[in-house]
Formats: C-alpha cells, sequence, structure tokens
C-alpha cells in the first residue's frame, strides 16, 4: 500500500482537530476533535442539525470548514492544492445518501465512469471491473444495463457502493448506508458491509441512524452533540455513559429494544451451550 | 378556547412563524430584504463567471481535457433541434413587421421601402434578440433543470468526489456550444424573417421578389449583417452562464429545481435585453 505514514495497527487515517464551522449565525461544530483508526468501522450518531453530514462533508472536501485542521490518510486538507485533492480523492469512495448515480449513464458505466476518467484501460477492461465490482455487491449482471432511475432504493445503494470500490480506495464513507430502505434490504447492507470489513484493509467511515448497523458493525462510534463529539467508544461503552446526547440514543423505546437485541445475541450462545 | 389559542401558537411557532418574531414584514423591510439578496446573488454570479473563465483558460491550456461528447451534444440539442421554432417565430415576426409597415408605406406610395425596413430592423434587432429570447426559453432553462436536478440527486456532490470537475463537464460544453451555435441559429433567423418579409410585401405591396432582393444587396449594408450577428455570441454567454448558474444555486428538494429554473429564464431574458439596449448605445455612439 501507497501509504509512507502507516503504522500497522491504530494509525490514525483521519485526524481532526479543534475543527470549527458556522453556517451564518448557526454554529455547527465549535472545536470538534475526532480520530478514526486505520481498519476500523467507524460511525458518527447525532440527532439532525448536530453536524454529522456537514463532517462528513469536510472529510471529503465537499465543503470548507472555518477554522481546524483535518488530515485524511496523512494529507492536511486546508491548504491543499488541485493536484493533491485529486490524487487523494482517488483514494477513497464515497456512498452518498441517494446514490448519486449518474442519471444519463447506464450502471455498469456509472461504476467503470472513475476508471475512465482515471486509469488508461481499454473499454473491455473497464468493463470488466466494472462487472466484477457489481457481482461483489450482489448485484445481477443484468442490472448493469438498466439506467439508475429503473433501479430501487436498495439496489442504487449497491451500485453506488460498487461505484465506489471501483478504484480500491482505502477508505469508504457511507452516508446513511440503510437510510429508507425496507428492513430486509437493509439486512442486506448490513451483510455488503460486514464483507467488507472482512476483505480487510478498508477503513470505513459511516454517518447512521441505524441501530441494528451499530450494534453489529461498528468498531467505535462518535455521539455529535453541541458542535462537540459528546462521547466515543463501542456501542456498549456508549450504553454505559450518561450524558444527556449519549441517553438519547439508548433512552427511546427504539434504543432500548436494539440495546436489549444485543444483548439477547451476546447470551443467546452461552444460554446454548447450557442447554447442551 | 384557551387551550385552542395555545395549540394555535405553538403550531405557528413549530413552523417557524413565530408571530412575535416576524410581524408582517412592512414593505420597507421586504425592498431591504430583495436587496441584500439581489446585491448576494450578483456577487455569487460574478464568481461563477470568474470560476468558469478560470476553467476556460486550463481547458484552453490543456486542450485536452476539452468534453468533446457533450460539446457536440449540446451543438446538436440546442442549435439543430431549434431550427424549426427559430424558423417559425422569424418568419413570423418578418411577415408581421412588412404587414405593418405596409399601412403607412402605402399611404405615401413608399412601397419599396419595406425593403429597407425587413431588411435593417429582421438584420440588426429582430432575429438576434428573438432566438436568443428563444434559446433562453429553450436552452436556458435546460441547463439549469438538468444542473439542478444533478444537484439534488447528489450528483454534482457524486462528480467531485470521483475527481470529475464539474464546470468542465457540465458548464464549459454549454458555453461553447452555445457560443458557436447562437449566431449560427441568428443567421438562419436573419433568412428566414426576411423571407417572411419577402411574402408580406409581395402580397400587400406589389413588391416582387427580384425587385426585393435587388433593392435589399443595395440597402443593408455587411455591417448591419454583421452588428446582427456579432451581438449573439454575448447574447449566448449570458444565457449559458445564467443557466448553469442558477442550476448549481438550486438547494434542497425538487421544487428548487422548478423556481431555479424560472429564475435562469427570467433572468437571462432581462439581461440579454438590458445587453442589447447598451449595445443599442454603444453603436450610436460610434455611429454604426
Amino acid at each position: 500500500m501507497p501509504i509512507t505514514t502507516a503504522k500497522p495497527e491504530d494509525a490514525a487515517v483521519i485526524e481532526i482537530s479543534k475543527l470549527s464551522t458556522h453556517f451564518g449565525d448557526h454554529v455547527v461544530h465549535a472545536d470538534l476533535d475526532l480520530d478514526v483508526h486505520r481498519g476500523e468501522i467507524f460511525a458518527v450518531i447525532g440527532g439532525s442539525g448536530s453536524g454529522k453530514s456537514t463532517l462528513l462533508r469536510e472529510m471529503i472536501l465537499l465543503h470548507r470548514p472555518d477554522a481546524g485542521t483535518i488530515r485524511v490518510l496523512g494529507v492536511d486538507l486546508q491548504n491543499i492544492d488541485d493536484a493533491a485533492a485529486l490524487a487523494l480523492r482517488l483514494r477513497w469512495g464515497v456512498m452518498f445518501q441517494h446514490g448519486g448515480l449518474f442519471g444519463s449513464l447506464t450502471v455498469l458505466e456509472n461504476i467503470g465512469l472513475p476508471l475512465r476518467e482515471h486509469r488508461t484501460l481499454d473499454d473491455a477492461a473497464v468493463d470488466a471491473l466494472a462487472a466484477q465490482k457489481l457481482a461483489l455487491t450482489g448485484l445481477d449482471p443484468e442490472v448493469g444495463a438498466q439506467y439508475p432511475a429503473e433501479l430501487s432504493g436498495g439496489m442504487m445503494k449497491r451500485a453506488s457502493l460498487a461505484r465506489a470500490l471501483v478504484l480500491e480506495p482505502e477508505l469508504l464513507f457511507l452516508d446513511e448506508p440503510t437510510a429508507g430502505l425496507d428492513p430486509e434490504s437493509a439486512g442486506e447492507v448490513d451483510q455488503l458491509v460486514r464483507k467488507l470489513r472482512d476483505g480487510g484493509g478498508l477503513t470505513i467511515i459511516m454517518i447512521t441512524h441505524d441501530l441494528d448497523l451499530l450494534w453489529q458493525l461498528a468498531d467505535r462510534v462518535a455521539v455529535l452533540g453541541d458542535g462537540k463529539v459528546a462521547g466515543i467508544g463501542s456501542m456498549a461503552e456508549l450504553a454505559q455513559m450518561d450524558q444527556p446526547a449519549i441517553r438519547k440514543f439508548f433512552a427511546g423505546p427504539r434504543g432500548r429494544a436494539a440495546l436489549e437485541q444485543s444483548k439477547g445475541q451476546a447470551v443467546a450462545p452461552h444460554a446454548a451451550s447450557l442447554r447442551r | 378556547m384557551r387551550w385552542r389559542t395555545n395549540a394555535l401558537a405553538r403550531f405557528i411557532y413549530h413552523f417557524g412563524m413565530n408571530p412575535e418574531a416576524r410581524p408582517t414584514a412592512s414593505s420597507l423591510e421586504n425592498l431591504g430584504r430583495s436587496t441584500v439578496a439581489a446585491y448576494a446573488e450578483g456577487v455569487a454570479l460574478l464568481g461563477f463567471v470568474g470560476e468558469s473563465a478560470a476553467a476556460l483558460g486550463q481547458c484552453i491550456a490543456h486542450p485536452s481535457r476539452m468534453r468533446w461528447r457533450p460539446f457536440l451534444h449540446n451543438i446538436g440539442s440546442a442549435g439543430v433541434g431549434a431550427l424549426p421554432i427559430v424558423g417559425l417565430l422569424s418568419f413570423l415576426l418578418g411577415v408581421v413587421v412588412a404587414y405593418q409597415g405596409s399601412g403607412q408605406l402605402r399611404q405615401y406610395g413608399a412601397n419599396i421601402f419595406v425593403v429597407d425596413l425587413v431588411g435593417i430592423s429582421m438584420l440588426r434587432e429582430f432575429a438576434p434578440l428573438i432566438t436568443a429570447i428563444i434559446i433562453a426559453g429553450r436552452s436556458g432553462s435546460a441547463y439549469a433543470a438538468q444542473i439542478g436536478t444533478m444537484a439534488v440527486t447528489e450528483e454534482i456532490d457524486a462528480m467531485r468526489t470521483l475527481g470529475i470537475a464539474p464546470l468542465e463537464v457540465l458548464v464549459l460544453p454549454k458555453i461553447l456550444a452555445l457560443l458557436i451555435v447562437l449566431p449560427l441559429l441568428t443567421v438562419f433567423a436573419d433568412v428566414c424573417g426576411v423571407f417572411g418579409g419577402m411574402i408580406m410585401a409581395r402580397a400587400q405591396l406589389g413588391v416582387g421578389f427580384d425587385e426585393f432582393l435587388e433593392r435589399f444587396t443595395k440597402v443593408v449594408s455587411v455591417t448591419t449583417f454583421l452588428i446582427g450577428v456579432g451581438k449573439a455570441p454575448v447574447f449566448a454567454a449570458i444565457i449559458a452562464v445564467v443557466g448553469c448558474f442558477q442550476g448549481f444555486r438550486t438547494k434542497g428538494g425538487a421544487d428548487s429545481v422548478g423556481r431555479q429554473t424560472t429564475r435562469s429564464v427570467v433572468q437571462s431574458i432581462f439581461l440579454v435585453i438590458v445587453a442589447d439596449a447598451l449595445f443599442s448605445i454603444a453603436f450610436s455612439a460610434l455611429d454604426l
């Protein structure tokens, strides 16, 4: 891997310090600090308006913060020039909430587009690689010839994920990967993210409200509140904390149900062995 | 009754229409707000013109970065596709100008001067203006709608994260295509307009085609033609830039796309007519 700064474990792939953002009078981030480690699945949660989407946009160079530094893969985003920005963009993949697929291209063309733009490959090679990513995300080969408008929400997200993966990124950003999906499709996305993690090497940063996804997959979770990180840790650790911003997520009926369910899962193997 | 008013107050508050915070705005306040908004939009437009110019400079420096496919596609859709409507409307405009003039000219027995009337007014003013207005309504709105829809569906963001500059793919091909297409459409409108005038001159004033064309070559100079066609690239730049600019300003949902599309048409027609007025002043100062 072409990273000179990489230490095998625990090397921070994203380091955010003293980040401040405001829209007019509305303060979104106030001196926010955050680190994401290599190889983990990191989730950002928070109420609407807590600035998680803005944080994501700042990490992927779509929005410039008002103050503070963000370093992604060892590169400072504040004073980055166009060439360095392009080089960095090719090292991460982004799956947008609504897919962000180009409506004028077929799914296969969408997936192959980054290759056509940035690699010198002939059309056959591009199509082969795109078809491979399509299969990786569990879509049928026929889907490749369809246009994004013909796809269901779940298929759109998978196609978007395939496009995000086509340049073999080191970092993968997922914006609400399961929002707007029926439980079955959401479960399939869970499986897919799990498969990617098990593939190794990939650091995944996601914004989500999906408690199942958080309990099952996230290694660490940051809760945003009042422009700062209110708490950070695994879901089990967060469940023990008692800051009000964090409690909100666990105190509601849905939060409690997910908590109980996760406990049940932890207990289940044990219970099974007892029965035996 | 009391709980009801409370509920209403809460409802109003909830939807951000707090009656205490926002009393019915005075017309002075509205004027102030829209002035500030218009100023901010003007500054943003200027910024967008600058960005587009910088991107154009980059493309000229590195011609390999030019996107030929969207460029050719835009020439087809904005140019070839507009031929029927531009032809028909300028033909009708020529008919109307000749018809309106014929009553006056006949009174003085100055029938042949219909050639001057139709020739000069069409070539100098009407053909460039009607073409620009049609294209603003037809292509400028399409640009705003296309880019606006892409902004709403996160396609613009996706483009940026894939390392593809939206200005290079979406804006430059449109501007360059329109710069080429609009002057050509204006020439086509010249021909159709004058043809409409010729038909009316023969029907109403008894000026035959031969007679008409013979005088046409004498009274309509090349300068007149060039003045009309020369305005077209300026109109083209206005239409393409305003259309794309309004598309990029789309924020939020689908209703915003419609709003920005409307704005793009209103603004580009407004600016085209303002530019035409400025041209008239400039040309009269230059004695053209």
